[in-house]
């Protein structure tokens, strides 16, 4: 194929119709206090994990909630399950949980 | 007469095209990629509409091209536009009509800047004074020049020998209309339909009877975007813009596109070449492409022009698909010959897209 010196840029745009969110239905099942989430970032601030990598729990809360798996699949791996995100959640969320199942989930639909 | 109702909501996106006596601005990137398209213009409004269109030999650039790739200050670019003022005050012209949708974007800018600093206007008058020694009128009315066509499109329709009409099915051709951003979307009111109706092309269409096609990213730039084209690092932004386009109108099966500003038809008809050779993808039927057109070259195809007069072998997208639709008789043989006969040469088919 030609090489004009530049690519097609990839399309960005959320498409919540085309997008797949069974993921998010899933954890929402097995793990409701999902939807509690008002995605402050306490996780992120201070997850282990984070400081290390370009891990970041609060960014992969957002891909559920779109349904971009893709990204989850890649990054969902980094963490070490230390549970620190779920002892300073305000909103009592059990991330642990949602990273645990999210990994099964994961894996069981490779 | 009171207009109440939808009438009086609709006055609000209506604008003033004026009737005659029109002072002609061409366009820079026009004359390079279309150059059929306003020779087209200038012939429909002197031979077919009788009108009185004067284009002055000695105007310039706006400066659109360099204001908007930001290399060209507002200052000067109001100096420049008060210079084709001056022009057209000297002619004895009140109506101004640019062919580009830039243009016509950054003389509404520059006017609307005056409207409302006056002390500006006055600084400009005094830099054209100092510069050129000459002095202008403001213009009383400026309109696109698809405004005008909008305007005649009945009287078009009623000399028309062909029509937007498939003749195989007697179903009318499906047309995307791809309205310039710099139409109406800086000012609204500038613009037939303003920013949410775009009503400009669709209005011509529909006359000549097409059929428009809605589809979701109808409104989306077709990616032109003056620095994101002109460095060629930004440029998949560029053809990122036109791909999502296509990507989005290909489900509605469109015989054609008709656009009113000089970049899209540019950059749509081309960009078609470009992805095909970066993907292989192409949008029309049989591996051939989307054809692209000017407004002029519509109602020239409309009023039965011949399509080698009016410019259309230095498409990319071969216009022959619809040209057979229309049951437009041409001669393959004269395709590449100029003016007086004389051979322009064949371009080299591209390895992806068909004829």
């Amino acid at each position: 194929m030609a090489d004009f010196g530049y690519k097609i840029q990839e399309d960005r745009q959320i498409n919540y119709d085309s997008n797949d969110r069974t993921l998010f239905y899933f954890l929402k099942r097995v793990e409701p206090s999902i939807s509690l989430c008002i995605g402050c970032g306490t996780c992120s601030a201070t997850c282990t994990a984070g400081q290390f990598t370009q891990f970041d729990l609060h960014k992969i809360m957002l891909y559920v909630r779109r349904g971009e798996k893709v990204h989850i699949a890649n990054e969902i791996k980094k963490c070490m399950l230390c549970g620190k995100c779920s002892l300073v959640c305000p909103k009592g969320i059990n991330t642990r949980n949602i990273i645990f199942q999210t990994r099964k989930f994961i894996h069981s639909n490779k | 007469m009171e207009l109440t109702g939808k009438q009086n909501i609709w006055k609000d996106y209506q604008k003033e095209i004026a009737d005659d006596k029109y002072f002609y601005v061409r366009s820079c990137v026009r004359q390079n990629f279309f150059p059929g398209a306003e020779t087209t213009f200038l012939r429909i409004l002197k031979d077919e509409l009788h009108k009185d269109i004067y284009e002055h030999p000695c105007h310039t650039t706006c400066t659109g091209i360099g204001y908007h790739g930001d290399v060209v200050p507002f200052d000067t670019a109001m100096t420049v536009i008060a210079r084709q003022f001056a022009l057209m005050t000297e002619a004895g012209y009140e109506n101004l009509v640019p062919s580009c949708v830039t243009s016509f974007g950054l003389y509404s800018e520059v006017l609307e800047t005056w409207h409302h600093f006056p002390e500006v206007l006055a600084r400009v008058r005094e830099h054209l004074r100092k510069a050129t020694g000459r002095e202008f009128n403001i213009p009383k009315n400026v309109a696109h020049a698809s405004d005008v066509i909008f305007k005649f499109r009945n009287e078009i329709a009623q000399k028309a020998k062909y029509k937007l009409i498939n003749t195989a099915t007697g179903k009318p051709l499906k047309v995307v209309e791809h309205i310039g951003c710099h139409y109406s979307k800086m000012f609204p009111a500038k613009g037939v339909g303003g920013a949410e109706f775009p009503y400009v092309l669709i209005g011509m269409v529909e006359e000549w009877g097409g059929e428009v096609i809605d589809y979701p990213e109808r409104r989306h730039c077709c990616g032109f975007g003056f620095r994101q084209y002109l460095v060629q690092a930004n440029r998949g932004y560029s053809i990122g813009c036109s791909h999502k386009k296509f990507e989005s109108m290909e489900p509605y099966e469109p015989d054609m596109i008709i656009t009113n500003c000089p970049g899209c038809p540019m950059f749509l008809d081309k960009w078609q070449y470009a992805i095909s050779e970066m993907n292989g993808k192409t949008y029309g039927k049989n591996g051939q492409g989307i054809p692209v057109f000017t407004f002029e070259e519509v109602a020239g195809l409309v009023l039965g022009y011949d399509p080698w007069d009016i410019g259309l072998q230095v498409h990319q997208v071969s216009c022959e698909p619809i040209l057979d639709k229309m049951g437009i008789k041409y001669d393959p043989a004269t395709k590449y010959l100029g003016k007086n006969g004389k051979y322009l040469g064949v371009p080299e088919k591209p390895s992806v897209l068909k004829d």
